[in-house]
């Protein structure tokens, strides 16, 4: 009697507290439209337009698209409308599962009648923009790939952000002393997977508490990373030049208008974030190794009773996440930039966590969560040509500001491996 | 196992908690020691001969260390000899000279023990503040702010004035995490980083536009009325100033506050056993609040103290990572207020006397990082201190426990 009681008074509880959350989200769903109205629409002159480019630079004459050109004044508010509605309907009934989708939706819209307002009676180069967020995104995914191998296994792995700033490092060294791309490149994945390793060692060998194992290993970085580039770096400039990899465009795909541009011509950084989204998400989800890692992740007794090998699972994963955040490293050095500055990183391997967070664990979850910090971050270095009267150092806050409201509005729901963060004890 | 052995075990018990941070700092400096060694390349040029003149190679890298720890050793305290030849010669100009570097190692201790408080303030409750660097910057900001636009006020009130706009500024900042942290069950470690990129950003704006000093060209904002300065005790070069003093006092008021009062034993409690503290009737949302505010607002007066004491301004990144070494000492003073303040003086000493390493030794500051994160890892480690020194465990209680998910 009493346990079926109390299944019931949780059970209501749960659909009370359900029920709070999805009027909270209508709410904020309306206070978003009203924002687009008040911000972007109010006092904008009706005949005012908007003009976005569609073309990369290199395109040519003959294949160039037209510019889109809209009305400013009645697209925001259009889009307003339409916010304002989806907030209604989410009040009248809500919509349920397709929650985030409707919030990711409404942001969207957010940011392109921002965007609208920023570039009235002016022109963006839209398609540039996006090509740049999607660069942005490349080291962000590799971060929330790399842990989301950790955490499956049930190891938080906090040190993503040193792990990509030494493997910058080492790729920028290896690759300029040895004249080669490719030996930087595999010399940045062994970096970062003998630092995981390390980090294995401490959280699972000696179950030092993960989170300061972590921060172990990026003030390490940090310390070791300046201490190399002030000694060596600063002095010999040649030690600093390694090149970059250079883009390769996709034969077919990199020819559809505007995503082409956008996605499929690019460097192998880019493309092998695709590779890896895709293994990742395979490999976890549709193959036996997955399904034992997150058996681990999940309930380390029950695994281990089953006879999987927990501390060797999760030791392995840890590592292999280490590599994936040190390609993610690579990307600065050999990817972007070709030269390697203190602290280049710049909070992307956190941002990393918060996309794996936002995409609740699962790689295209992070991908797509990845591509919205990505762009935040483009739109920082684009705005600042649009003599936007915001400074550009507010619109540099953009991501971190982003991670903070995703971190605060999806940890409650998005669930993570139950035994995440959490040392194996044999019994 | 038998009575003969018994106080042995008591002196061991009695002496652990003293032998392994002193032997994870000593392990740690052998760790950098070698760091210095492999990337010294006269040393490494010596050692090409190991096999025909191993003795040679070896004092080549002996050599190496030497100089980086003696001069790291010269920069922090001074040299003895020269501090005697001063008191005998009397001149005051000669003193303040010879005992000039034990002073700046004391200016440099002082943040510290505020920044080192704030984190340990945090582990007390379970909260890993990383954001004590964003906390200290704002903190510095609130400070010089009211510093420069108050005007005629007596030091008596202007000073405490400017002390307390620091902490509530690095409080207010530390009030963001702690509220999603207790409402939405976001973690510290996360949004407290996110929180210090966007302190960084703001300073920047701040300085370069509203806070910019106009007839200078750098990012940097005008001087603080000198009503507002913290005393000096020294003439010129000089800088120890009062906020030592003003350290030591917060110190005493944290450890009573903890370990004295009703509300730090329920923050203490919160931060052993959070369920205990929900059963036993104790709100822990305000407790978390609380805590992250205050830790908040130490490392707000770290920064204060630093504006007030010793800038008289305020520049683009003015902190040498104080709110990031903050940690490593929290951890190594074992969250113990009078602990965090002997830590803060060994971090001060260091961190003074790599100056002259770097420019005697032309070793990278950075190194004092790489020594801290190895005395974190061995203090978060004591395992492996003790199986390369082949010590007994003794039953003593590890350290707090932070890694509880990503929710609540």
């Amino acid at each position: 009697m009493a346990a079926s009681t109390t299944t019931v008074s949780i059970k209501s509880l749960a659909e009370e507290s359900h029920r709070a959350r999805s009027r909270i989200f209508g709410a904020a769903f309306l206070i978003i439209a009203f924002l687009i109205f008040w911000l972007f629409a109010n006092g904008v002159d009706p005949v005012l337009q908007s003009t976005f480019g569609l073309n990369q630079g290199n395109v040519k004459a003959e294949d160039r698209l037209p510019d889109w050109v809209i009305p400013s004044y009645g697209t925001v508010v259009m889009l307003s409308v339409v916010s304002a509605a989806i907030g209604g309907a989410q009040l009248a009934r809500g919509f349920g599962r397709y929650t985030h989708l409707m919030l990711g939706l409404i942001v969207l819209m957010f940011i392109f009648s921002f965007l609208t307002w920023a570039t009235r009676d002016a022109s963006i180069n839209l398609a540039g923009m996006l090509r740049t967020s999607v660069g942005a995104a490349v080291p962000i995914t590799l971060g929330a790939l790399s842990g989301i191998l950790c955490e499956r296994a049930g190891v938080v792995n906090i040190a993503i952000e040193g792990l990509m700033l030494s493997a910058a490092l080492v790729a920028t060294l290896v690759a300029s002393v040895a004249q080669n791309l490719w030996i930087g490149l595999i010399a940045a994945l062994l970096t970062g997977a003998a630092l995981a390793a390390i980090h294995a060692v401490l959280s699972i060998r000696y179950k030092v508490d993960q989170i300061i194992s972590g921060t172990v290993i990026n003030i390490f970085s940090t310390g070791i990373t300046s201490f190399i580039s002030a000694k060596f770096m600063q002095v010999y400039p040649d030690l600093n030049n390694p090149g970059t990899f250079p883009n390769v465009s996709i034969p077919v795909l990199s020819s559809i208008p505007i995503l082409g541009g956008v996605f499929f011509s690019s460097n192998i950084f880019t493309y092998g974030a695709y590779l890896l989204l895709i293994i990742i998400h395979v490999g976890l989800f549709y193959t036996r190794w997955g399904l034992r890692v997150r058996a681990v992740g999940e309930h380390p007794k029950a695994a281990d009773t089953l006879g999987i090998n927990v501390l060797r699972t999760r030791y392995i994963n840890v590592m292999l996440g280490g590599m994936a955040a040190g390609f993610g490293g690579a990307y600065f050095t050999l990817g972007s930039v070709g030269r390697f500055d203190e602290v280049m990183t710049a909070g992307r391997g956190f941002i990393g966590l918060a996309a794996m967070i936002f995409g609740k664990w699962t790689p295209f979850g992070a991908f797509g969560s990845s591509l919205i910090f990505g762009f935040a971050d483009s739109l920082a270095s684009k705005l600042a040509i649009l003599r936007v009267p915001i400074p550009s150092q507010f619109l540099l806050m953009a991501p971190y500001i982003a991670t903070m409201i995703a971190l605060a509005g999806l940890v409650g729901r998005a669930i993570p491996p139950a035994a995440d963060g959490q040392p194996y004890e044999k019994q | 196992m038998s009575d003969s052995q018994a106080p042995s075990l008591v002196w061991r018990r009695r002496l652990q908690p003293i032998l392994l941070p002193a032997l994870a700092i000593f392990t740690a400096f052998v760790f950098g020691s070698l760091v210095i060694v492999l990337t010294d390349f006269s040393v490494l040029e010596a050692f090409k001969n190991f096999a025909s003149a191993p003795g040679g190679s070896l004092s080549a890298a002996w050599k190496a260390i030497g100089t980086a720890y003696g001069s790291l050793l010269e920069g922090s305290l001074g040299s003895p000899a020269r501090m005697i030849a001063a008191l005998q010669s009397g001149d005051s100009k000669q003193i303040g000279d010879a005992f000039y570097p034990i002073t700046e190692s004391l200016v440099a201790a002082t943040p510290y023990i505020f920044a080192g408080l704030a984190v340990a303030v945090g582990f007390r409750c379970g909260l890993f503040n990383i954001g004590a660097e964003g906390q200290l910057f704002i903190g510095a900001i609130c400070s010089v702010w009211v510093g420069i636009t108050l005007k005629g006020l007596p030091a008596i009130v202007h000073i405490p004035l400017a002390l307390l706009a620091g902490a509530a500024g690095g409080a207010l900042w530390a009030f963001v995490p702690a509220i999603l942290k207790a409402k939405a069950g976001a973690h510290e470690v996360i949004n407290t980083i996110m929180m210090n990129y966007v302190a960084f950003r703001l300073s920047e704006w701040l300085l370069n536009g509203p806070l910019k000093r106009p007839e200078s060209a750098n990012p940097v904002s005008a001087f603080i009325q000198p009503s507002a300065e913290l005393p000096r005790f020294f003439p010129d070069p000089i800088r120890f100033h009062m906020g030592f003093f003003v350290a030591l006092g917060v110190a005493a008021f944290i450890y009573w506050f903890l370990f004295k009062t009703t509300l730090g034993f329920e923050i203490r409690t919160v931060g052993a056993n959070a369920s205990a503290a929900k059963y036993a009737g104790m709100n822990i949302t305000r407790n978390l609040i609380i805590a992250m505010c205050l830790s908040g607002a130490l490392a707000g007066l770290a920064g204060a103290n630093e504006v007030l004491g010793v800038n008289h301004n305020l520049a683009n990144a003015f902190s040498a990572g104080y709110g990031f070494d903050s940690i490593a000492l929290a951890l190594l003073g074992k969250s113990h207020p009078f602990g965090v303040v002997l830590a803060a003086v060994l971090f001060g000493t260091l961190r003074s006397g790599s100056t002259r390493m770097q420019n005697v030794a032309q070793i990278p500051v950075d190194i004092i990082s790489v020594i801290q994160a190895l005395v974190i890892a061995f203090i978060a480690a004591p395992a492996i201190i003790r199986a390369i020194y082949r010590l007994k465990a003794v039953g003593e209680g590890e350290g707090a426990v932070f890694t509880r998910g990503w929710g609540k």
